[in-house]
């Protein structure tokens, strides 16, 4: 079996003494979509943030490729940057959209490609609008934008924190194109939080759900939307209220 | 006659001049570094610093008089960096510690005003802490100049502290401001006058090109 891109070991993560993550195990391949459902206040950004190393946990470790991380440990500039977020609200800098797009590739000294910036940015269907200003764009555009900036620096891992939560049903599906072809052609891990279990479904190899900072089940989509092995799982996926 | 109002006019840019750099390079990172970072004293740092804002030049002026006087406590170490009372260096030193905290207090508010997420995305994006900071200084640019600009506001047009640890000096340490407050006490309204404008044009257009590159980055 493929040894997993993360493997965690009784993460915990704590704001000013309140817990708000409680994790004893969970692993994610190299390769997958691995989604995280569950309602607002679960944890799962808080995940994706300790799975991108803004934050460090509590206590417990977190096993990234072959590098252990615990907390009070300096994680590598070299390793965080092989993990970045599209996030739910894109905060786009002050620029033109190409130049938000290379942004990545600037901080890493590497040489900003013409071509390569074109190339992504047709990808996400914004070629067009490289010389606009970025504050300019429609709330889709910027997610696209967003994601754009985020596929230049071709990370192995790319965390999907909810990127078309408000989104209108073409750019949902765009971005879900996009997600799906990055996966299956650079072959990048995503690990995707959405409220929405039928992107999960739609998207994801495997599901996680996420109940007051605790995974209650990890399973096969197949699997957790026809028979989950939790009641709650059980209720989720039927639409019921699940505290 | 036009040698001398030149040298006072030269004199009062030179210390204005050097105690704006001076403090922007204080005010600026430290403004950068309070918006930024949650520590236990902050709350308490930023009281002194909204205290200093608003602290009467003259008082900042008597405090560095007592400092730099020969039985204070930098004057009586002697040092050579430690500057002379009634010498320009005295009057940069006033001028910076009442410069600082302004440049200070709004670029830490023009940090504060960025969105907090926008640190987040560009570490996310693999930016070390140093060029997100930057970032965050490049998205707060419009608040961090006209940080700059009420700094050499509150200097340029200030006479207490100057006047204080500088003296008045003909030749020496007399600046715009002393100049006039001298050329009225002798009744000489018209020269005191003419100052008064001469200062009112230098910040006029000093204003202007800072507001030049400011408007610049609101176009943006």
């Amino acid at each position: 079996m493929t040894n997993p891109i993360y493997k965690i070991r009784e993460l915990v993560k704590e704001y000013d003494g309140r817990r708000v993550l409680d994790i004893p195990d969970l692993e994610i391949y190299p390769g997958e979509i691995f989604a995280l459902v569950g309602p607002s206040g679960a944890g799962k950004s808080t995940l994706l943030r300790l799975l991108n190393f803004l934050e460090l946990p509590t206590s417990g470790e977190i096993t990234f490729l072959t590098h252990k991380y615990q907390p009070d440990m300096d994680v590598p500039l070299e390793i965080k940057r092989r993990v970045t977020t599209v996030f739910q609200r894109p905060i786009l800098l002050n620029q033109t959209v190409s130049e938000n797009v290379v942004y990545g590739l600037r901080v890493r000294g590497k040489k900003e490609s013409n071509g390569l910036c074109k190339s992504v940015l047709k990808q996400v269907g914004l070629a067009h609008l490289a010389h606009q200003r970025a504050r300019t764009l429609s709330g889709g555009e910027a997610q696209r934008v967003a994601l754009a900036r985020a596929m230049i620096i071709q990370p192995d891992v790319l965390l999907l924190d909810e990127p078309t939560a408000n989104l209108d049903p073409y750019n949902i599906t765009l971005i879900e194109e996009i997600a799906k072809n990055t996966n299956q052609i650079n072959q990048t891990t995503l690990v995707l939080v959405t409220h929405n279990i039928f992107q999960a479904r739609r998207l994801a190899n495997r599901i996680a759900l996420m109940l007051d900072g605790k995974i209650i089940e990890v399973t096969d989509t197949e699997h957790f939307f026809k028979a989950p092995d939790d009641p709650r799982t059980a209720a989720f996926v039927r639409g019921d209220m699940v505290y | 006659m036009i040698q001398d109002l030149a040298d006072i006019i030269l004199l009062s840019l030179q210390v204005s001049g050097i105690a704006l750099l001076l403090s922007t390079m204080i005010g600026v990172p430290l403004g950068i570094w309070m918006g930024l970072n949650r520590f236990k004293l902050r709350r308490l740092l930023t009281a002194v610093l909204y205290t200093g804002m608003g602290f009467p030049p003259v008082v900042i002026g008597l405090f560095v008089y007592i400092l730099l006087s020969r039985n204070g406590m930098l004057g009586s170490l002697n040092l050579d960096i430690v500057p002379e009372l009634f010498t320009p260096g005295a009057m940069i030193v006033a001028q910076t510690i009442i410069a600082f905290p302004l440049v200070a207090g709004f670029t830490m508010a023009a940090v504060i005003g960025v969105d907090p997420q926008m640190r987040s995305q560009v570490l996310s994006l693999g930016a070390t802490k140093t060029q997100a900071a930057y970032a965050v200084m490049r998205e707060a640019r419009v608040g961090v100049i006209a940080a700059v600009v009420a700094g050499f506001g509150s200097i340029i047009s200030e006479v207490g502290a100057v006047m204080l640890v500088g003296g008045n000096i003909e030749g020496r340490t007399r600046v715009m401001t002393t100049a006039i407050v001298l050329e009225t006490r002798k009744g000489n309204f018209d020269l005191a006058l003419s100052l008064g404008i001469i200062l009112l044009g230098i910040t006029f257009l000093t204003n202007l090109a800072i507001l030049r590159l400011q408007g610049r980055a609101v176009e943006q």
